[in-house]
């Protein structure tokens, strides 16, 4: 389960403040649902496309540019030959890369794909013409190229996203919080999800989301990826409420199947 | 213009639609060879996925299929799953799901009619002139998707990928507090939403009819149905939303890698056209009264009008969820409905073996899924029919017949009428990420 991932460094080749970068969005396997949580800014959207030159973003504009990029979103996971070529591609292209999102951060839940032998699930939904439709093991996007800056989470939270996007506009090393769900959790005075009786994975799991799900009566999925290195009271979670092993590996599996063994 | 006489256009990855979707339309000495709208998604198998998962996890997973239709999706979710297990949802429970598909079709429709369909009718690439063109109006368009949003964050927690809604009801129940906070939020929404309607009247579409079947929930209720009813047709046919598959009837056409549907005739229509159409009577009075201003009746075979439905339908739902919140500001709720599930380690519901179905009205059309699940409420098999699936063979239609009307109107305004005639379907792409059905084996 462990998802150590390096500590994020500033990239190379960051633009300057004062030019006007080139943006773009691209998306892979993936919902699309964290695009759109661009389009749920509001009015602060214009500011935000006051300040970048939005060139490709397929979902929303027609526009299209032939150019180098100087931010790049990805959005999605990688699950296919032409989907691995496209995104080498674009990093090729791309002076900083941002993995946008869950299924671009750790796979998502994409990667649930990978608990299954692949021809038995490719066949299982498309029948003996499954061939038609490529389909490879579920990849994160680092797993397939560099990536500059994460932007965790199943969707993706809105303040977040101004904070990545204000340190990459800027060239600033941006670090993902690695303290878990549950510090969150705490400042917003929930009531354990153990002590009501469910497993949640917030012991495990990233903060950085606001402990959103929890703050509306629902578990933490572990959507956001796996803490460094999970605390010695998440252990103690596990034995104080006499969890099964295989229960929690089962539930992070949701969204960090791809990352599974990775150190 | 003179008739174009050769042809061969390739649309890679149609904009401004969610998902990827190719055109390829091929023209030989003024014949037409090929008109093909193709889906080329990413395939993400997610009824293969949902296998060995509990029932209680569907929801989470299956809104997870798309971003737009998440709420749409959970939805329909969480009725299969009750259906499979035998659950009776409260009545409080089903009128705050109401409420929450009044807010989907709201924040969809609302995106669809001005960011992603107005710009082909006021001739730019996409909403980023318009910023600069129509400023007031694109402000007052994503001051109304936020308050939508806002709505949908009181409710289920977020618009994308809802939190508090389950199998077997609400982990979260909106406060008194929150129930006039999104009573606030709509009434402020009444004078945008006026100056964008106005906008939408003056939207002129492309004047193209094809006959075709156009199918839809239907009920013996006064209300016009979007949660519960039976399957219906415009060619008389009902069904129970069991039935489904008699509705949806996928086949393989071997001009294509897609799995196509159709009931009585050639090809069936999905969405708010099709709703329109066999629902109009139930509209709220003030929908019908916009409809009747647009001079907009059923049953209308234009596919582009499926863009006005859609502004009719704005108005339905934000009458309607205005209504449901102060009937419950009047009845208050009932709290000691909240449940906390997870995956159900405390038996807060009753589980047995079964096979449900949820159908849904979804903004772009009728939605199924179905789960069979063993005695301990893990999947076995699942099944998920998708309105845009529903459609690509009724666009293929179409296109077969407005392509030659548009023949002598050069290749660029081809191009952008093709693109626009599948815009107008509002496809979900991603959605569609199966095309191929499930066999269920027992």
């Amino acid at each position: 389960m462990k998802t150590a991932k390096k500590p994020v460094k500033t990239p190379a080749k960051a633009p300057k403040a004062a030019a006007k970068p080139k943006v773009a969005f691209f998306d892979f396997a993936s919902c699309e649902g964290c695009q759109l949580q661009i389009t749920n800014l509001g009015e602060l959207l214009l500011d935000v496309l006051g300040a970048i030159d939005v060139v490709e973003f397929r979902e929303a504009i027609s526009e299209k540019w032939d150019g180098d990029y100087d931010v790049v979103f990805i959005e999605g996971s990688i699950g296919d030959h032409h989907a691995e070529e496209r995104l080498k591609k674009i990093r090729a292209r791309a002076k900083v890369l941002i993995a946008y999102g869950a299924c671009a951060c750790t796979g998502g839940v994409n990667g649930m794909k990978n608990s299954f032998e692949l021809d038995e699930i490719r066949q299982s939904v498309y029948g003996k013409d499954y061939k038609l439709f490529d389909s490879t093991a579920t990849k994160a996007v680092d797993q397939v190229v560099k990536v500059d800056y994460y932007i965790n989470g199943c969707p993706v939270y809105a303040p977040e996203i101004l904070e990545v996007v204000k340190h990459a506009l800027r060239g600033l090393p941006y670090t993902v919080p690695d303290n878990p769900v549950c510090a969150e959790c705490k400042l917003n005075e929930n009531v354990c999800m153990y002590e009501r009786g469910v497993a949640c994975l917030g012991p495990w799991t990233k903060a950085g989301c606001n402990s959103w799900c929890v703050n509306n009566g629902n578990i933490c999925y572990g959507c956001r990826g796996e803490v460094k290195n999970p605390a010695k009271n998440a252990n103690d979670v596990i034995s104080k409420y006499n969890l099964k092993p295989e229960l929690i590996k089962g539930k992070f599996d949701m969204y960090n199947k791809c990352k599974e063994g990775v150190k | 213009m003179a008739t174009v006489k050769d042809l061969d256009l390739k649309v890679e990855y149609v904009t401004r639609v969610e998902g990827h979707g190719n055109i390829v339309a091929n023209v030989k000495n003024g014949k037409i060879e090929k008109c093909e709208f193709h889906v080329v998604e990413t395939p993400r198998l997610f009824e293969g996925m949902l296998r060995g998962r509990s029932i209680f996890e569907a929801q989470h997973i299956t809104s997870r299929i798309c971003g737009i239709c998440s709420c749409g999706h959970s939805l329909a979710s969480v009725k299969a799953a009750e259906d499979a297990l035998g659950v009776t949802p409260t009545e409080q429970t089903v009128k705050l799901r109401k409420l929450l598909l009044d807010y989907e079709f709201l924040d969809s429709h609302i995106l669809h009619v001005y960011l992603l369909a107005a710009p082909d009718v006021l001739g730019v690439p996409s909403f980023i002139p318009l910023i600069a063109s129509h400023n007031k109006t694109v402000r007052q368009v994503l001051r109304l998707k936020k308050a939508v949003n806002d709505c949908c964050d009181i409710l289920v927690g977020r618009h994308i990928h809802p939190i508090t809604m389950i199998a077997g009801g609400w982990t979260k129940l909106p406060s008194k507090k929150e129930i006039d906070a999104q009573i606030k939020l709509l009434e402020g929404m009444a004078e945008d939403l006026g100056e964008v309607l106005k906008l939408a009247k003056t939207l002129k579409f492309p004047d193209f009819h094809r006959k075709t079947e156009y199918v839809a929930l239907v009920s013996d209720d006064a209300e016009y149905p979007l949660l519960n009813g039976d399957i219906g047709s415009t060619e008389g046919k009902r069904v129970s939303y069991k039935d489904y598959k008699k509705s949806t009837n996928e086949f393989v056409d071997p001009r294509s890698s897609a799995k196509f549907s159709k009931w009585s005739g050639d090809s069936v229509f999905v969405g708010a056209l099709a709703r329109f159409n066999l629902n109009a009577h139930k509209l709220h009075p003030k929908a019908k009264a916009l409809a009747k201003e647009l001079g907009f009746k059923p049953v209308c075979d234009n596919p582009f009008m499926n863009t006005v439905a859609q502004v009719v339908e704005i108005v339905h739902c934000y009458y309607h969820a205005l209504e449901i919140l102060k009937d419950l500001k009047k009845t208050g709720l009932d709290y000691s409905q909240q449940l906390t599930v997870g995956v159900n380690e405390k038996g807060a519901v009753p589980v047995r073996a079964g096979d449900g179905v949820g159908s849904v009205e979804v903004p772009r059309g009728i939605l199924h899924h179905n789960y069979v699940t063993d005695k301990n409420g893990m999947i076995k098999q699942a099944n998920c029919i998708i309105p845009t699936n529903q459609n690509v063979n009724n666009i293929e239609h179409d296109f077969a017949k407005f392509l030659p009307e548009i023949l002598n109107e050069g290749k660029d305004k081809i191009r952008l009428k093709l693109e626009m005639l599948v815009r107008a379907y509002d496809p979900c792409i991603s959605c569609s990420a199966h095309y191929l059905d499930v066999t269920f084996v027992e």
